[in-house]
């Protein structure tokens, strides 16, 4: 059996370059594709767990997680092609109106 | 007895009702409401107390102490009951507020008639009267300083009626300042009696006083028995209520006020309230011999200081004034000579010649459009007949000629002077009688006599008062001439006076009481030298202002003595030299050092540094908002990594 610490090692890989895509990309889409890839980072580690642990309680954090991300995706994507037809980019470098 | 408890309450409540109600009839009420509600309260009062008066009368003498409860006030250390009290003190000083008082509320309505705010002036008024009743019928001292507030505000209220000019509303202030000071002293006394008796209640003080007067006469404060301590205390109180010397300088200016409010706080019954607290803390006074000493000699001393002031007085309310503070002093001399009940005798003798001459002097002032000046009036005689026969009568009865009130009341003052062989005071009482006597008559040849010197427009407009002014002047120089005949000291069983009020002068255990004895010889030796002084003044007074060129003549008198003149017309510079002395020092502090320095540096600074620190704060965190949502996904991902640091801590 595959010792936990492949699949937490993975994880946190997943995770750490999905954060770093979302902090460093200027395009909305691929900071959305790497949240994608922190959230399924963490479905990841908890179904590790679930499966160690022989708990299902993990297993089903994951399909909410899932469905979340699902409506999430709906919203953003909503909301991107909303931007774009009013500001004709979805750079967020330039979203920057909402300050003092 | 039963029936004193059940009505006694109702006496200041009615007038007090009559203010509130007189308060909310509203803007638009007809004046006829007004003068019913503003006329009805004082006479209700009024005839609540000649019942309560005529029952307190029948009761047995070691019965004459009726105390009625309304609720306990406080509880717990601090106990004081709202209680009235019916004694034959209170009772004197009930008859004389509620009597002078609704006559000169009856003669308001018809001088006040014409004036804008007289529904303001109606509740102020009746108002007045509620504190005043309320000062004389509480059982204690806490009662007593809540009407001795009242009556101050109702005072503040009223010189400063006319608040569109500009000198009534300063009058008005003036008057409060200075009656602040005397207060605080009387506060301090009550904390001291309370610290002491653990109680405010006049029986209660007194009885345990008279019956161990070792407790009162304990050290207390500034070296001072507790007794001295506390009748000190009450006299600066006295002094600004009453304006002795050198409290007295608010009184002359309270003269801005309508005419009525003159007669009925500032000569009847509020500037009394002072006699009346001394004469009620008797006790003290009595185990306080130096005290006592003192109130004499500033009572003799405000006597000829203020008559002095009143010999150069060209307005005539202001005579009438400076008058005032005098017969006041001759009060304190014998309540501080121990003449107690004289004390309260003068006061009732005083409250009806005195609001008698200042109603008299409004109904000139009515009848001449206002005019003060003596200098501008004369030959009233025949237009004002009414008055001229009444003002006459009072001064007559102020000027001590036999047989009217003043002259009764102003002799035993003299007798006890003499009797306790206090023959400087004597001189100094006796001399005031004279300048007295010269003072109001040469306002009243002033005033009545020579010729008309007003102007053509004021001949045409002379009239007399209409009868809601003249019946009070009538009724109130029939109280000048007879109210004296209660009191005589020299025919024996005709002092009922004296010896009604006697059961409120306590017996001290082990203190024996020094009456102020005089052999029946010497007493009617001094009385005839008192007469004479009184008729020499009013014949001085004649030789000078009277006949048709009076007022030239008085007035080339006047000029021949320049220097006398200019002393007396200023009034010693008393009021300049407080502004220089007091006033000013105190504004320069409260502007320089207490607002520029504490409260723009001080207080002001600490407020705008916590603005300061708040406005950078602000600044700093907005250099945080940037509008960019890579920053604000930083700060997140950052605010997570420190949420973790600080979870694996523990």
């Amino acid at each position: 059996m595959i010792p936990i610490s492949w699949y937490l090692l993975l994880s946190a890989l997943l995770f750490a370059i999905g954060a770093a895509g979302a902090l460093t990309r200027r395009n909305g889409i691929s900071i959305f594709l790497s949240i994608e890839l922190m959230l399924n980072a963490a479905n990841l580690a908890l179904v590790a767990y679930s499966r160690l642990w022989n708990a299902r309680t993990g297993q089903l954090v994951v399909l909410f997680v899932l469905a979340v991300a699902a409506a999430e995706a709906a919203v953003g994507l909503a909301l991107f092609i909303a931007i774009y037809r009013q500001r004709r980019t979805i750079d967020v470098n330039r979203m920057n109106l909402m300050r003092w | 007895m039963d029936l004193i408890r059940d009505l006694l309450w109702l006496i200041p409540l009615l007038p007090f009702a009559g203010a509130v109600l007189n308060g909310a009839v509203g803007r638009r009420a007809p004046k006829s409401l007004i003068t019913l509600i503003g006329l009805g309260a004082p006479l209700a009062s009024l005839v609540l107390a000649l019942v309560c008066l005529w029952q307190f009368n029948g009761l047995p003498l070691e019965q004459r102490h009726v105390e009625a409860m309304v609720y306990h006030w406080t509880t717990g250390d601090l106990n004081v009951d709202f209680a009235f009290l019916l004694d034959p003190l209170s009772a004197v000083m009930l008859f004389v507020v509620t009597f002078v008082g609704f006559l000169i509320h009856v003669y308001s309505a018809g001088y006040m008639g014409h004036e804008e705010g007289y529904r303001r002036y109606f509740a102020y008024l009746n108002l007045f009267m509620g504190a005043m009743l309320l000062l004389i019928l509480g059982n204690n001292y806490l009662v007593m300083f809540f009407g001795w507030e009242g009556v101050g505000l109702c005072s503040y209220l009223l010189i400063g009626f006319y608040y569109d000019q500009e000198f009534p509303p300063y009058a008005g202030k003036k008057a409060f300042i200075v009656n602040r000071i005397g207060d605080f002293a009387f506060l301090v006394g009550m904390f001291a009696l309370f610290a002491k008796f653990g109680t405010l209640d006049y029986k209660k003080l007194f009885d345990q006083i008279a019956a161990d007067p070792s407790s009162a006469l304990a050290p207390s404060w500034l070296g001072m028995s507790l007794a001295a301590f506390v009748a000190l205390c009450f006299f600066v109180g006295a002094m600004g209520k009453s304006a002795q010397i050198p409290l007295y300088v608010w009184l002359p200016d309270a003269m801005a006020g309508p005419t009525p409010v003159s007669a009925l706080i500032h000569a009847a019954t509020m500037v009394t309230a002072g006699v009346y607290m001394v004469a009620r803390t008797n006790v003290l006074y009595q185990l306080a011999p130096g005290v006592s000493g003192f109130v004499a000699v500033i009572g003799a001393a405000t006597a000829l200081f203020a008559a002095t002031i009143g010999l150069a007085q060209t307005d005539i309310k202001k005579v009438l004034a400076y008058s005032t503070v005098s017969q006041l002093g001759y009060m304190f001399l014998a309540a501080g000579l121990g003449a107690y009940s004289v004390s309260i005798f003068h006061l009732m003798t005083h409250a009806f010649f005195k609001a008698l001459l200042f109603l008299g002097s409004g109904s000139v002032i009515h009848a001449m459009g206002g005019e003060q000046d003596m200098r501008k009036m004369g030959g009233l005689k025949k237009a004002l007949p009414i008055t001229w026969a009444t003002f006459g009568i009072g001064a007559l009865a102020i000027a001590g000629v036999p047989g009217l009130s003043g002259f009764f009341s102003k002799d035993a003052i003299l007798a006890a002077a003499a009797g306790s062989h206090q023959w400087a005071l004597y001189f100094v009482g006796l001399l005031t009688a004279l300048l007295t006597a010269f003072y109001m008559f040469r306002a009243v040849f002033l005033t009545f006599y020579g010729e008309f010197r007003g102007t053509e427009e004021q001949r045409h407009h002379l009239h007399e008062s209409p009868p809601s002014m003249t019946v009070p002047l009538v009724l109130l120089a029939i109280g000048a001439v007879v109210s004296g005949w209660v009191g005589i000291t020299f025919i024996p069983g005709w002092d009922r006076f004296q010896r009604f009020l006697l059961p409120t002068v306590y017996e001290i255990a082990g203190h024996k009481r020094v009456e102020p004895e005089l052999g029946r010889g010497g007493e009617f030796g001094l009385m005839g030298l008192a007469i004479v002084v009184a008729l020499a003044g009013i014949y001085l007074a004649w030789r000078i202002y009277g006949g048709a060129r009076g007022a030239e003549n008085g007035a080339a008198w006047e000029g021949g003595h320049p220097g006398v003149q200019r002393v007396l017309a200023n009034k010693y510079w008393v009021d300049e030299i407080y502004d220089r002395l007091i006033v000013r020092p105190l504004a320069w502090t409260s502007r320089v050092i207490l607002w520029k320095v504490v409260d723009n540096g001080v207080i002001d600074g600490l407020i705008k540094a916590g603005a300061f620190a708040a406005d950078l704060t602000g600044h700093a965190g907005r250099l945080t908002t940037t509008g960019n949502i890579r920053n604000y996904s930083l700060y997140f991902f950052l605010g997570i990594l420190l949420l973790f640091w600080w979870m694996t801590l523990s």
